[in-house]
């Protein structure tokens, strides 16, 4: 099958892949662009793990092909620390503080959302938060160190609003 | 858990798309927030031999809410429903069945076209559509036409879409100020397609039902209108009394499959339940009060 040429920002860098039209964003980040920290856990829009923004819009990069990000803005894991030099940025400083993970497999998926969520609606409650994390599979924590940590993370997305 | 190959082709404009679809026919499907499509096409459930990506038309993306009701483009997603700032009064029953479509992240990209065309008897926006009697805008390379939803849904993921027709909008009918309704659905998590729900609304004339819309959802291959408890309620009082007429006669006239989530009886019981739910909250009635 023919390849064909899509061109997208991620992180803020223009980028151009060349693929079959049936590759998944999710499939183009990790192997295409070698942004391994996108997690591809169930490929059918279950689990959360691959969640990547997009124009601004926390999505499934599973249940996307890349051909369809044509044009748009994405957002990885590893743009999420854009600006914070060494350190780790708001909300993955208060995972560590919360211990809101364990095999950390789920983690890049959640980080994502969580940082969609903030930025969107940074004084959202924990049932809200709750109510948006329910998309995101995580077998380890049983998500209350989850809660907390996002909960924590809110001042410095308020500041950044107010900022604004 | 990848598809298999398939050409890929981006339409400009609706006529663009349906020309592909003209060509191609049965060979060709619409992909458009794709979050129904591609867990089909990674089970290798779909296999079409081209997807015609319509996200770039941007015409079909307006919401516009006027005397002729709310119209919602094809490509109008979970998201653009719950931002827009008048539905919450131009439309409440839209704008709490969104609240239980699939994830934050479903609702994102996934859109009002590909929730129609794809049928899954249990979702909620084919429930609202034919609860509320939604007019279906149709396009194909032969003109426009417009089908009622309950003509629209045939069996579980079967529409009376023809192979070269693509979903311009859905039109729901002007809501009546002061309308009584409720949405409601049971699912084991969060998120996930529900067992059952039911999706009603109706007016009040001097304290007497007008016009009852009863829709259930998940208890057949198709969202229905339950035309008999529709009638049990119509000219009544919502009182603790037909509220059990209408739960019995629903409990009556429906036949819910079993399967591997929940059997049929379960299923029946709880419809019932939900009706029950569903009445008393549209009613203002607590469901203490029905005992």
């Amino acid at each position: 099958m023919a390849t064909r040429t899509t061109r997208f920002t991620v992180n803020g860098k223009q980028v151009q892949v060349d693929l079959e039209p049936r590759t998944s964003l999710a499939d183009a980040l990790r192997y295409h662009l070698k942004l391994t920290g996108t997690h591809v856990g169930c490929e059918h829009g279950v689990c959360g793990a691959c969640t990547i923004i997009s124009d601004g819009a926390a999505i499934r990069s599973c249940l996307m092909l890349a051909a369809q990000a044509d044009g748009m803005q994405i957002t990885t894991i590893e743009g999420l620390s854009r600006g914070c030099g060494e350190a780790l940025g708001p909300l993955a400083a208060s995972f560590k503080k919360h211990h809101a993970l364990q095999c950390g497999f789920c983690t890049p998926g959640i980080l994502i959302t969580a940082h969609a969520l903030l930025s969107e609606e940074p004084t959202a409650d924990a049932d809200r938060i709750r109510e948006v994390l329910s998309g995101n599979l995580c077998r380890c924590t049983g998500y209350v160190s989850i809660i907390d940590a996002v909960l924590d993370a809110r001042p410095a997305y308020q500041n950044q609003k107010a900022a604004e | 858990m990848k598809p298999p190959p398939f050409d890929y082709a981006r339409a400009s404009s609706v006529e663009d798309a349906v020309a592909f679809l003209a060509e191609h026919r049965d060979e060709a499907k619409i992909i458009a927030g794709g979050q129904s499509l591609m867990p089909m096409l990674a089970f290798r459930i779909a296999t079409p031999k081209l997807l015609v990506d319509i996200g770039p038309i941007a015409t079909l993306r307006g919401i516009s809410v006027d005397d002729r009701g709310v119209t919602l483009g094809a490509l109008v997603r979970w998201r653009d429903i719950q931002r827009h700032a008048e539905l919450p009064h131009a439309h409440p029953l839209l704008v709490e069945a969104v609240k239980h479509v699939a994830h934050y992240q479903i609702r994102n990209r996934g859109t009002v076209g590909g929730s129609l065309a794809h049928a899954d008897p249990a979702a909620e926006f084919p429930g609202i559509a034919v609860a509320c009697e939604a007019e279906i805008e149709i396009a194909s390379s032969n003109g426009r036409r417009t089908v009622m939803a309950n003509e629209f849904f045939l069996d579980s993921l079967t529409t009376a879409l023809a192979p070269d027709e693509l979903i311009v909008s859905v039109r729901l009918p002007p809501w009546k100020s002061g309308r009584h309704w409720a949405f409601d659905e049971f699912a084991r998590r969060r998120g996930d397609f529900a067992l059952a729900g039911v999706a009603l609304f109706f007016d009040l004339h001097q304290g007497h039902v007008v016009e009852p819309h009863i829709a259930a959802i998940g208890i057949g291959a198709r969202p229905v209108r339950l035309a008999i408890v529709e009638q049990t309620l119509a000219g009544k009082a919502v009182e603790a009394i037909t509220i059990r007429e209408a739960v019995a006669a629903a409990i009556a006239s429906i036949d819910p499959p079993g399967d591997i989530h929940a059997p049929g009886d379960y299923r029946r019981a709880l419809f019932g339940v939900l009706l029950e739910r569903a009445l008393a909250q549209a009613a203002g009635l607590q469901v203490a009060e029905l005992a």
